[in-house]
């Protein structure tokens, strides 16, 4: 599905190395974990795969299904099925929250040829998989994350990979900011959308989101790279012992 | 007299150029007296505080400056709108062009045909709220429409008008130089929607007053004609009685010149005025909007919100002021002046300002301008959204706030569809 090697990423406006070759390759129908400290590069990476301006990829590759992902412009990469959930979804206000999910939709389904989805048919789908995230009418009908709390964001950015059925999502600490309740319905939306064509690449600080959402394969980032990886077993190892060991251990 | 007075003096005699407004009747006399008002200002100067922003030359010209026709080829505004329609034709009523003028609870009639009658409510507004707005700034350019404007309509209203009176106004030549005068009077409890466009003229002057007695509403809402070169200087004067409602909207997509006034007083309590507009300008584009809202009396509200979409070099500009009277207690006042500029060489210029008399009031103002915020477009984007469509999201997202000062959603929703044509035919 995703294909990433030795990915070396700086940022645009200063000669400062962020990504120093990452390599990572996630299956369809896998859930990949990446923790590590803050600062290691976990952000950036989800930034660089969906298309945010500012970085500069020096060398390496990135791919979803093949095709080239670093050549593609941002609306291209999603049309394609990379989805990425902010750590912190940016308020748009003005733009209600239904124009927005209608607009994306059909403009994904209009760069893949495929049919627009009538006013009708998306009423439906909006409404049943908000009443799944408990998002209320209210919400869907203000703007954009706009006087939205930090769960109420989270949970908009499951609604939307939920609307859009991405093939590859990627959740950047999409547990910060969230009560035990919250995370369990966040958790819950993702597991939902669990299937064998999709994959998802969870970043995380903590063991704790991956209580609910169960990873096939966890990576520790530090310093720009990948540097273990593991089963389900080196989360809790990081839970118990902080990151000093392995580092030290890699070093 | 100093040189500066001179210099008004003489442009206006070069304007009027032997010119003497039309005589007879209650009429002649209103335009007497307002050339009267108009000799001792002259016209307006560039060095007059008031234009700091805003040349006046080619608007005080005696030449018109030619403004080429341009054929929208597109559905004219409201045109799915049940309106009863009154057609101008560079400046003048063209009855055969325009429906029949009966609407219950509202007499229409119009200047060019009034002289002969005695239509005693128009008297004592006619020019009269024109005067009132001569201070403490001068409008010379409206003292002018007052004395030699030919036509407008006017309209008393004495119930509920069960749709709106809508004014058309086109265009058949390039040098064309229209003035038109309407006088709006409501009578208590009554209401009206009164709706503007097209291009009129290469060069357009009009005057709105506006008399709102108590318990009364007065909607307006106006396109401005897409004619790239036509220059237009509008004025609105209202006066607001006791719990009576105004709102006016104006949308300016285009034109070389635009300098749109507004003078309202709010004098019965309980009463409230908004006042709006939205302008969109894609290079050769000068879009001003002076407005001067005072509050006379206790427990008002006002809002104004202007919102620019400028680029290519297009300049805005914004002067507006909130004046509360002694005694103007309770007052709730908002004034808020933004542009999004799309490249840098478009400029905004803003002179927001409060005078306040009253201790007991809440008054905000706000300007800003900017660019497009990059977060939410690369936001818009990873969700699916091409660029130039979801550039266009957010500029009508900006100009939502101003489009909701709408009160008809079926206007605000013809408003935004023609922002959104502008959009995407001036994208990139």
């Amino acid at each position: 599905m995703l294909e990433i090697r030795n990915l070396h990423v700086k940022l645009e406006d200063e000669d400062k190395a962020i990504l120093k070759g990452v390599d990572l390759k996630i299956e369809a129908g896998s859930v990949h974990a990446i923790m590590g400290p803050n600062g290691s590069g976990k952000s950036t990476l989800s930034y660089v795969l969906s298309g945010r301006d500012g970085y500069q990829v020096t060398d390496g590759s990135a791919s979803l299904e093949g095709e080239n992902l670093l050549d593609m412009e941002p609306e291209e990469r999603a049309a394609a099925g990379l989805f990425l959930a902010f750590q912190y979804p940016v308020e748009i206000p003005g733009v209600g929250n239904m124009t927005f999910l209608r607009t994306a939709l059909n403009a994904q389904r209009k760069t893949r040829g495929e049919p627009e989805v009538s006013a009708g048919e998306f009423l439906k789908l909006v409404r049943e998989k908000a009443k799944a995230l408990k998002i209320d009418a209210e919400m869907l009908k203000r703007p954009v994350n706009v006087g939205f709390s930090g769960g109420e964001k989270k949970r908009n950015e499951i609604l939307q990979m939920a609307m859009l059925e991405p093939k590859m999502c990627i959740l950047d600490e999409t547990d910060s900011g969230l009560d035990v309740d919250a995370m369990k319905l966040v958790s819950e939306g993702v597991n939902a959308l669990r299937d064998k064509g999709r994959a998802f690449l969870v970043i995380t600080h903590y063991q704790r989101l991956l209580d609910h959402i169960r990873p096939d394969v966890v990576h520790i980032m530090a310093d720009g790279r990948i540097i273990k990886t593991g089963g389900p077993e080196l989360a809790l190892e990081v839970e118990q012992n902080g990151y000093a060991d392995i580092l030290a251990e890699v070093r | 007299m100093t040189a500066l007075l001179k210099s008004k003096r003489d442009a206006l005699s070069e304007r009027l150029a032997g010119q003497i407004p039309a005589k007879g009747g209650w009429l002649g006399a209103a335009r007497a007296q307002a050339l009267s008002r108009l000799e001792v200002m002259g016209l307006p100067a560039k060095r007059d505080e008031y234009w700091r922003y805003t040349d006046p030359a080619t608007l005080n010209a005696t030449e018109v400056t030619k403004a080429d026709l341009f054929d929208a080829q597109e559905t004219p505004v409201f045109d799915s709108i049940d309106r009863v329609k009154l057609v101008f034709v560079d400046g003048v009523f063209d009855a055969s062009a325009s429906d029949d003028l009966s609407l219950a609870g509202v007499e229409i009639s119009h200047l060019s045909d009034v002289a002969e009658h005695d239509i005693h409510w128009a008297q004592s507004l006619f020019g009269v709220l024109e005067a009132d707005a001569q201070h403490p700034v001068e409008r010379p350019l409206a003292a002018l429409n007052t004395a030699l404007a030919r036509d407008g309509v006017l309209i008393r209203v004495t119930g509920k008008a069960k749709k709106p009176v809508s004014l058309i106004y086109r265009r058949q030549s390039s040098t064309g130089d229209a003035m038109l005068h309407h006088v709006v009077r409501l009578e208590p409890g009554a209401e009206l929607t009164l709706l503007e466009n097209g291009p009129a003229a290469a060069r357009l002057n009009t005057v709105l007053e506006v008399d709102i007695a108590q318990d009364a509403s007065f909607h307006h809402v106006r396109t401005q004609g897409r004619d790239h070169q036509r220059r237009f200087n509008t004025h609105i004067f209202a006066r607001i009685g006791a719990s009576s409602r105004f709102k006016s909207f104006t949308l300016t997509a285009n034109g070389k010149l635009t300098r749109n006034e507004a003078k309202i007083v709010i004098s019965g309590p309980g009463a409230s005025a908004h006042i709006a507009g939205a302008a969109v300008g894609d290079g050769d584009f000068h879009h001003d909007d002076t407005v001067f809202l005072t509050h006379e009396a206790e427990g008002c509200e006002s809002r104004q919100v202007f919102k620019k979409v400028l680029k290519n070099g297009a300049t805005g500009v914004f002067q507006g002021k909130i004046l509360v009277r002694p005694g103007a207690q309770k007052t709730d006042g908002y004034q808020i002046s933004q542009s999004l500029l799309l490249d840098e060489d478009s400029q905004f210029l803003a002179k927001p300002e409060l005078e306040i008399y009253a201790d007991d009031v809440k008054c905000s103002h706000g300007s800003t301008s900017g660019a497009i915020d990059e977060t939410a477009l690369y936001y818009l984007r990873s969700r699916g959204i091409p660029l130039k469509e979801a550039q266009s999201l957010l500029v009508l997202a900006f100009l939502a706030e101003a489009i909701s000062e709408i009160e008809s959603d079926e206007i605000a929703e013809e408003i935004r569809g023609r922002l959104e044509g502008w959009l995407s035919r001036h994208r990139g």
